[in-house]
């Protein structure tokens, strides 16, 4: 699992490689939270176009960078899922509150 | 065509991504799209990821893998020796979750149910778990 962090204005973008399961679930978690509150940005997007996996755990890792974020009046967005991921994401009923965009771009774009 | 192999691996998650990979792999002989594989992929390291989480409680333990094929139909079975689930039907409702504070979003069972044709799961409290699910490949 390969992560890298963009800030764009008030946005920090990270863009996920890699597979994201229960193994790498705490390392992923504890780097976003740390680049996040260190970036002094207000919104967070997820760049999945490099993700090759996911399972319940990457859900997880979404919804609860979604808690933190919101709760400080930020937004959070995800951009360029896999065909898996989007079916993930969309059966767990994710995308009705972490929106889902074609790129990082359009997902800059829409948060801002 | 049938064919089967049992694989018995330490409870530890970096043995997540090895059953992944070991599904495909035993899979592939049927020939399945890639969207069939990640179907199973995805089930398979939810069954594992639940036996090493929440059967083991991330203590040491054996999970075994039991592939099967009959026909282009494949059988999966996870089987931990763990603490079982007290109530399977509570446990498979879609969003419940014993660990909240782990972040687990409680979608596991739902992932399986939906990625694969058929799920079971039968369970004894201080016994054990074993999820059993099969799909069809086309
Ligand atoms: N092998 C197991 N041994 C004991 N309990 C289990 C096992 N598998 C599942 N459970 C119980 O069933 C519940 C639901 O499992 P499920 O996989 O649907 O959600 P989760 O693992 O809590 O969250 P998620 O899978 O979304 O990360 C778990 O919270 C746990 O209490
Ligand atoms: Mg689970």
């Amino acid at each position: 699992m390969h992560l890298t962090f963009k800030k764009t204005g008030q946005t920090l973008v990270v863009s996920m490689a890699g597979e994201l399961d229960h193994h790498n679930a705490v390392n992923v978690r504890e780097e976003i939270d740390r680049r996040f509150s260190t970036s002094n940005a207000k919104n967070l997007v997820f760049n999945l176009q490099k993700l090759a996996f996911m399972d319940s755990s990457g859900l997880g890792i979404l919804i609860g960078r979604y808690k933190t974020v919101s709760a400080m009046g930020g937004k959070t967005a995800i951009a360029a899922p896999s065909l898996l991921t989007r079916r993930l994401i969309e059966l767990a009923g994710v995308h009705r509150i972490i929106p889902i965009y074609e790129t990082a771009q359009e997902a800059v774009g829409g948060v801002a | 065509m049938n064919n089967r192999v049992k694989i018995d691996f330490l409870s530890v998650s970096e043995n997540e991504g090895f059953a992944r990979i070991a599904a495909a792999a035993f899979v592939s002989q049927l020939n399945p799209t890639l969207e069939e594989l990640d179907d199973i992929k995805t089930a398979v390291s939810e069954a594992v990821t639940n036996a090493i989480i929440h059967g083991y409680e991330n203590r040491g333990g054996t999970v075994t893998l039991l592939m099967e094929i009959e026909e282009k139909c494949v059988k999966i079975q996870v089987i931990d020796k763990g603490r079982g689930i007290d109530d399977i039907k509570k446990a498979m409702q879609p969003l419940y979750t014993s660990k909240p504070d782990l972040e687990r979003s409680g979608m596991g069972f739902t992932v399986m149910e939906s990625f694969m044709d058929s799920l079971e799961v039968s369970s004894e409290t201080g016994k054990g778990t074993k999820v059993l699910m099969t799909k069809r490949i086309m």
